[in-house]
């Protein structure tokens, strides 16, 4: 199993032969992607990384039966790039893209609130299930297969918290780097969910910033249906506020959204909470030992 | 999540999103037909009588407000706000704003902090004419609503004093009204909005009307915050925004060359102006550690970090996805003007970026920099984390290695201890 992404996942890019896609798809190829092709409007039925090209998604669908997109098209096109993507029917979209205008993605949600997919991002890393499909721009060699899945608003904390895992003997089922932005195609609580449906994941790491609701209510959302063991951390414990850090959802707003009111309704939740940024790896073999020696 | 917490939010946004001075977001909401209260820019005290006497002449006006036109609210507090009645006061109020260190709750360090120099100040009508005393100030902004994902348009009765005590201590005189993402503000909201604010007449038609273009303009100039506080009835029942601030998306700005071009570095951090010419995220701090990081969430983590090892993140920096020799320089550049620090952290996470082009990135960097008296510790990890080790421990500088995040924060922890032994 796994979620979202895996071997038999047909993947295209779109904006495939643009300078990051061209660089991102031919890295994900090289992991064993099973990447059929890709989109960029005009040069289609010509072939880039012996794929072929296609003018539209909806076209890539019908001759190669993609069901996954790994957007990389420019911010003033990406709103569009996952409409169409959408509504060509893929059925699980990744957006790359960073700088997308917030009111672009307020109609993008509208417009997906009635389309059987799942988008991921945008302002993401992708998501990536070792050794089957890597659909996005992390680095594959840090990752193992394995059972704990992460779930991620930031890009290389992420591959902190992957590589302090692997080093600790464990590896990852799925790992989702939900993004940055104020309006996320998937939230912290629906990643979550979907690792807490998944038997190939045993445990689950959760990686926060300061800003918005998403890990508060992931974390109520555990408390009621959560089944496995959860370990988590909320970076910006010692950002000011309100001042934003880098990403337009990292904003300090009020007494909620701080990285101390998060942690604590983390904790009261029952999840097990990092303090130190270096011990995310290391805390997660505890609390897998632990479980394990209650078996 | 409350309004307050929106507010703050939203208003206080550095970095992705781009603030208007207020005579910027008068200008663009009456592009889009907002009525507000009419006002000439001056940057000398020659050219605001010259407006007082044009505003007169225009307006029929008889007293002007003089404002001090800076980034930050609660300018009234620190003296900021003037109504000057004649022309000698004109001439007096513009004399004392025009370049007085203005400090308002908002500005660095609030009312005991040095305060914002006042470059530029509006001269404005009385908006309040004919009768000051038949006037009624609401309340209204607008903003995105993370929670719902759409916008909302939040509105008070009670206009003109501080929303976030409105919202705390009589919340139900606190209205919102979410927008359908594509469908926009429709006529019955706008007409809920009036009759909310208790308006009935030529008011009610006057506040429809207002409501509806102030949101058109937010959607379409893609602003990330409209505040118009007050929002003003008059005796003579117009509606129309005394004060407003602006906050733009920065990411839609390349549709909005002409808003872009309304940028004020003068009133931007120059270090953080000078970090965003090479590229850098940078965000000026108090603390003795400068750090520099590729990612903003890494970043965080590690300021978190630095904290932890008994010190305190003097910034945040992001070098973003290429962080080759240049940017390298240029970020220690940065660092090194704050004198306050003591230790530097380069935490670099190599994926697609390899950590022995980083390594020898810092070495020349360091060379170029000509001695640097500041240890600092390099932590790279990933791509090639062991060669990149190797090449500093071998360079023979004042670099001390990590590849672990925690033996880092150990090296940071000591090296602040020996610094104070």
């Amino acid at each position: 199993m796994s979620v979202l992404v895996n071997k038999n996942s047909r993947v295209i890019v779109q904006g495939f032969t643009g300078k990051e896609g061209t660089f991102h798809a031919g890295q994900m190829i090289e992991y064993g992607t099973q990447v059929v092709g890709g989109v960029t409007p005009g040069k289609g039925g010509q072939t880039h990384l012996e794929r072929p090209v296609f003018n539209t998604v909806e076209e890539a669908v019908r001759e190669v039966q993609a069901d996954t997109s790994v957007i990389f098209v420019p911010p003033p096109f990406a709103a569009d790039a996952i409409m169409e993507a959408a509504e060509a029917g893929i059925r699980v979209i990744i957006c790359i893209t960073e700088g997308i205008p917030v009111q672009d993605m307020v109609k993008v949600k509208a417009f997906l609130a009635d389309k059987d997919c799942r988008l991921v991002g945008p302002n993401c890393p992708g998501v990536i299930t070792p050794d089957e499909a890597k659909c996005g721009i992390m680095p594959g060699f840090i990752h193992r297969k394995g059972h704990i899945g992460i779930v991620s608003r930031s890009g290389t904390l992420t591959y902190e918290a992957v590589d302090q895992v692997t080093r600790a003997g464990m590896g990852q089922s799925t790992c989702i780097g939900i993004g940055g932005d104020p309006i996320p195609g998937t939230t912290t609580k629906e990643a979550v969910e979907l690792l807490m449906n998944d038997p190939e994941t045993h445990g689950i790491i959760m990686i926060g910033e300061i800003g918005g609701n998403m890990e508060a209510e992931a974390a109520h959302w555990i408390k009621e249906h959560g089944t496995k063991p959860v370990v988590g951390f909320i970076a910006g414990q010692t950002a000011p506020k309100g001042r934003k850090m880098g990403h337009a959802g990292a904003i300090v707003g009020g007494k909620d959204d701080t990285a101390q009111a998060k942690m604590q309704i983390m904790q009261d939740c029952g999840i097990t909470v990092v303090k130190n940024p270096a011990q995310i790896g290391a805390t997660m073999k505890k609390v897998m030992e632990a479980l394990s020696s209650k078996v | 999540m409350g309004v307050e917490k929106q507010r703050q939010s939203c208003h206080k946004i550095k970095d992705q999103s781009m603030n208007l001075h207020e005579y910027q977001g008068k200008e663009l909401l009456k592009r889009f037909g907002v009525a507000i209260q009419e006002g000439i820019l001056a940057e000398t005290v020659e050219e605001a009588v010259a407006a007082y006497r044009k505003l007169k002449e225009e307006t029929g006006t008889e007293a002007v407000v003089i404002k001090a036109q800076i980034h930050a609210g609660g300018r009234g507090k620190g003296g900021g706000v003037k109504l000057a009645r004649t022309e000698d006061e004109v001439r007096e109020y513009a004399g004392q704003i025009l370049g007085m260190m203005l400090k308002t709750p908002q500005t660095p360090g609030g009312m005991e902090g040095p305060g914002k120099l006042v470059r530029k100040i509006l001269v404005a009508e009385d908006a309040y004419r004919p009768d000051f005393d038949a006037c009624d100030e609401f309340y209204m902004s607008v903003l995105m609503d993370r929670a719902s994902q759409r916008n909302v348009i939040i509105y008070s009765t009670e206009g003109g004093m501080e929303i976030e005590k409105v919202a705390e201590e009589t919340p139900h005189l606190v209205h919102k009204e979410y927008v359908h993402p594509t469908l926009g503000l429709q006529a019955f909201q706008a007409r809920k909005i009036a009759f909310n604010l208790g308006l009935s007449g030529t008011a009610f038609k006057e506040m429809v009307r207002f409501v509806s273009k102030l949101y058109q303009a937010f959607v379409d100039s893609d602003a990330s915050l409209f505040e118009i506080n007050p929002t003003l009835k008059t005796a003579d029942d117009r509606i129309v925004a005394v004060d407003c601030k602006v906050v733009l998306d920065d990411n839609a700005l390349y549709r909005h060359k002409d808003l872009a071009e309304w940028r004020d570095l003068d009133e931007e951090d120059s270090a953080e102006v000078e970090a965003k010419q090479y590229g850098l995220n940078f965000i000026n701090l108090d603390g003795n550690v400068g750090c520099m990081v590729n990612g903003a969430g890494l970043a965080m983590a590690t300021m978190d970090l630095i904290k932890l090892s008994g010190g305190e993140p003097a910034n945040f920096l992001d070098v973003g996805g290429t962080a080759d020799a240049e940017r390298v320089e240029k970020a220690l550049r940065i660092i090194l003007k704050d004198e306050k620090v003591k230790v530097i952290l380069i935490n670099i996470f190599g994926g697609i970026v390899r950590c022995d082009r980083v390594a020898n990135g810092i070495v020349q960097a360091y060379k170029n920099l000509g001695g640097i008296d500041v240890p600092i510790v390099a932590r790279l990890q990933g791509t090639n984390a062991d060669i990149a080790k190797k090449i500093i421990d071998e360079s023979g500088l004042a670099v001390h290695s990590a590849i672990e995040l925690q033996e880092a924060a150990d090296l940071v922890a000591e090296l602040l201890k020996q610094q104070e032994a």
